[in-house]
C-alpha cells in the first residue's frame, strides 16, 4: 500500500502553559511493499508519528492518505485501518495477557472476525514466522517464555493479522545482540514472505542501514532528510549535528576520507565495508 | 481521556494555601469536612460555600481546572441526587408516574448533592496545593503521637507517598497497553456491559503484572540503598508552624464554631 503523509502537525497539551510540538509540518510518501526506517533520537517525534498512521493519534492538522483513502477525515472507520495497519509498540511483550500463547497470537485475527479455524491457521503461520515452534510453544504462558521469545509472540500477535503495513517502535529495545541480530532478521524475512510495508523506527543506525530501501530522519518533530541510505549517509555531517550515531562502517569511512583516502562507492554494510577495503588494500599493492 | 483526572493531582503556584504548612491543611480539611455534616439550613450551606470559595480564590487554581477533575464524580452525585429525590417519604410535591417527589425528598436530594460536591473539591483542594511529600510528611508527622499505641506511622506514610508517586505511571501504562490492544483490533467502547467488562481484561493483565514488577522493582532499589524507615531518621525539610497557621486555624475554627452555634440555636 502506498502511504503518503501531508504536512502533519501534532501538538501535546495544546492550550495549556506547557504546549509542545511534537510533529510540526511532517510530510513523505512511502511506495507500495517498500521498507521504510524511520530514525531520530528520543522526543524526535518518531512514535508521535507512526500512532498516526493507524488512527490511534489524530493529526491536529494534515492528513495521511493510505491507498488514497483519508483516515484523518471524520467518517473513517478504524477498523478498517487497523485491519490494514499493523503496529507494534515498543517493549510489545507487555501487552501480553492470554493463557496461552497460542490464544493470544489469536486475539488480534479474532478481533477481525476471523473463524476460528482461519485464525489458529494464522496463529501457526505468524509463529513460524517469528521463529517460534508452533508444536512446542502454542499451549504454554507466554508469562513463561525468554524475554526475546515473548517479544517475538508479541509480534507475532499483529502479524497475524496480515497487515499490508506493518509499523514496529524499536523491535530491538533491550534485547541482546543475538537476538537483536534475529528481530532484524525476522523483519527481512517477513517482508520477504508477506510482500508488505515495513515501517522500522529506531535509533539504531546499522539496522535501518542494512534492511531499509528508505530512510526518514527526524528530528525536533521534522523531518531532516529522507532518501536511500546511500543519499542519507552521505551527508553523515547532519547526522552527527543531529546527535545520531553513524553505523561503525561509515564512521570508518569517514575517517578514512578525513585522512585522504578516497573510497569509491558506498560502505554502509559490513559487507560493502570489507570488499571496499579488500579493493584499497590491493589497489596499493 | 485518562489524563482529565485531576483528582489527587498537584497545581504548582504561589498563593497563601501553597504556603501553609501540611500538617494545618489536612486539620482544616477535616474540619471543613466536619463542618459538611454540621451543616443543616440555607445560612450554614452560604457560611461553607463561601469559605470554600474564598479558599479557591486565594490558591489561585483555576476553577476549570478543578472541575475538569469531577467529570467522574458528577455521575455519583447525580445518582445520589435521582435517589434521595425519589426514595424519601413526606409531604408529596408531584407525582410523574410511580415516581414521587417531597419536599423532604427535595431538601435532602438538593443538600446531599451539594455535601458531596463541597466534599470533593475541598479535599481536592487539599491535594492540589500540597505537594504530595509534604502531605505524608504531614500525615506522618499528625500519625506521630499515635507510635505509642503501635500505629506505624512512618510505614503508613511511606506507603501513601509510593502509592501517589505511582498514580501518574499507572495511568501512563494503561494509556500504553490501551493503545497496543487498539492496535490489536481490541474495542473498549461498543458492545454490552458483559462484553464490556471482557474487554478490560487484555488491560488489566498486564497492568497488574507490570504493577507487581515495578513493586518488585522498587522494593528491591530501597534495599539495596539501604532503606531502614522509622527511628532516627532526619529529614530535609522540617515542618514548621508560621503566623499564616495560626490566621487560617483561627478563621477555620471560628467557621466550625458558627456553624454550631448556630444549629445548636436552632434547634
Amino acid at each position: 500500500m502506498s502511504i503518503q503523509a501531508e504536512h502533519l502537525t501534532y501538538i501535546y497539551n495544546k492550550g495549556m502553559a506547557y504546549e509542545t510540538a511534537a510533529l510540526s509540518d511532517v510530510s513523505f510518501t512511502i511506495q507500495t511493499g517498500e521498507f521504510t526506517g524511520i530514525i531520530g533520537h528520543t522526543g524526535s517525534g518518531k512514535s508521535t508519528l507512526i500512532q498516526q498512521l493507524n488512527g490511534i493519534l489524530k493529526p491536529d492538522s494534515g492528513r495521511i492518505l493510505i491507498d488514497g483513502v483519508d483516515i484523518t477525515a471524520k467518517d473513517v472507520k478504524l477498523s478498517e485501518i487497523r485491519k490494514q495497519v499493523g503496529l507494534v509498540f515498543q517493549y510489545p511483550e507487555y501487552q501480553l495477557f492470554e493463557e496461552t500463547v497460542s490464544l493470544d497470537v489469536a486475539f488480534g485475527p479474532l478481533n477481525l472476525g476471523l473463524e476460528k479455524e482461519e485464525a489458529q491457521k494464522r496463529v501457526r503461520e505468524a509463529m513460524e514466522l517469528v521463529g517460534l515452534s508452533y508444536e512446542r510453544l502454542k499451549d504454554r504462558s507466554p508469562f513463561e517464555l525468554s524475554g526475546g521469545q515473548k517479544r517475538r509472540a508479541a509480534i507475532a500477535g499483529v502479524i497475524a493479522m496480515k497487515p499490508k503495513v506493518l509499523i514496529l517502535d524499536e523491535p530491538t529495545a533491550g534485547l541482546d545482540p543475538k537476538a537483536h541480530d534475529d528481530i532484524i532478521r525476522m523483519l527481512e524475512e517477513i517482508h520477504r514472505h508477506e510482500k508488505n510495508n515495513i515501517i522500522l523506527v529506531s535509533h539504531n543506525m546499522s539496522d535501518v542501514a542494512e534492511a531499509a530501501d528508505r530512510i526518514i530522519v527526524m528530528d525536533r518533530g521534522r523531518i531532516a532528510a529522507m532518501g536511500t541510505p546511500q543519499e542519507v549517509y552521505q551527508n553523515g555531517k547532519l547526522i552527527e549535528a543531529i546527535g545520531l550515531e553513524l553505523p561503525d562502517t561509515m564512521q570508518l569511512a569517514l575517517q578514512l576520507e578525513k585522512r585522504g583516502i578516497h573510497l569509491h562507492g558506498p560502505m554502509m554494510t559490513m559487507d560493502q565495508a570489507v570488499s571496499r577495503i579488500e579493493t584499497l588494500l590491493k589497489g596499493n599493492e | 481521556m485518562l489524563r482529565d483526572i485531576t483528582l489527587g493531582q498537584y497545581y504548582p503556584a504561589e498563593s497563601f494555601i501553597h504556603r501553609l504548612d501540611p500538617r494545618m491543611k489536612i486539620i482544616a480539611t477535616l474540619i471543613f469536612i466536619a463542618a459538611l455534616f454540621v451543616m443543616v439550613n440555607f445560612f450554614s450551606f452560604i457560611l461553607t460555600i463561601g469559605y470554600l470559595a474564598a479558599c479557591i480564590w486565594i490558591s489561585k487554581v483555576p476553577v476549570r481546572f478543578m472541575l475538569k477533575g469531577m467529570k467522574m464524580i458528577v455521575f455519583i452525585i447525580l445518582l445520589t441526587f435521582v435517589i434521595n429525590l425519589f426514595m424519601t417519604k413526606g409531604h408529596v410535591l408531584a407525582q410523574i408516574g410511580f415516581l414521587t417527589v417531597t419536599e423532604e425528598g427535595l431538601r435532602t436530594a438538593v443538600f446531599m448533592a451539594l455535601r458531596l460536591f463541597m466534599l470533593i473539591l475541598g479535599s481536592s483542594l487539599l491535594t492540589l496545593t500540597t505537594k504530595p511529600i509534604s502531605l505524608t510528611d504531614g500525615i506522618e508527622a499528625l500519625l506521630n503521637p499515635f507510635k505509642r499505641v503501635g500505629v506505624p506511622a512512618h510505614e503508613l506514610a511511606m506507603m501513601m507517598s509510593i502509592a501517589l508517586r505511582f498514580i501518574p505511571t499507572l495511568l501512563e501504562e494503561t494509556d500504553k497497553i490501551m493503545k497496543a490492544q487498539m492496535a490489536r483490533g481490541a474495542d473498549f467502547e461498543s458492545g454490552n456491559l458483559i462484553r464490556r467488562a471482557k474487554g478490560l481484561i487484555p488491560i488489566l493483565v498486564p497492568l497488574f503484572i507490570s504493577a507487581i514488577r515495578r513493586a518488585e522493582e522498587l522494593a528491591m532499589a530501597m534495599e539495596s540503598r539501604c532503606y531502614r524507615g522509622g527511628e532516627n531518621r532526619t529529614r530535609l525539610h522540617q515542618l514548621r508552624y508560621t503566623w499564616r497557621d495560626g490566621l487560617a486555624m483561627g478563621i477555620t475554627l471560628l467557621m466550625l464554631g458558627a456553624l454550631i452555634l448556630q444549629r445548636i440555636l436552632v434547634s
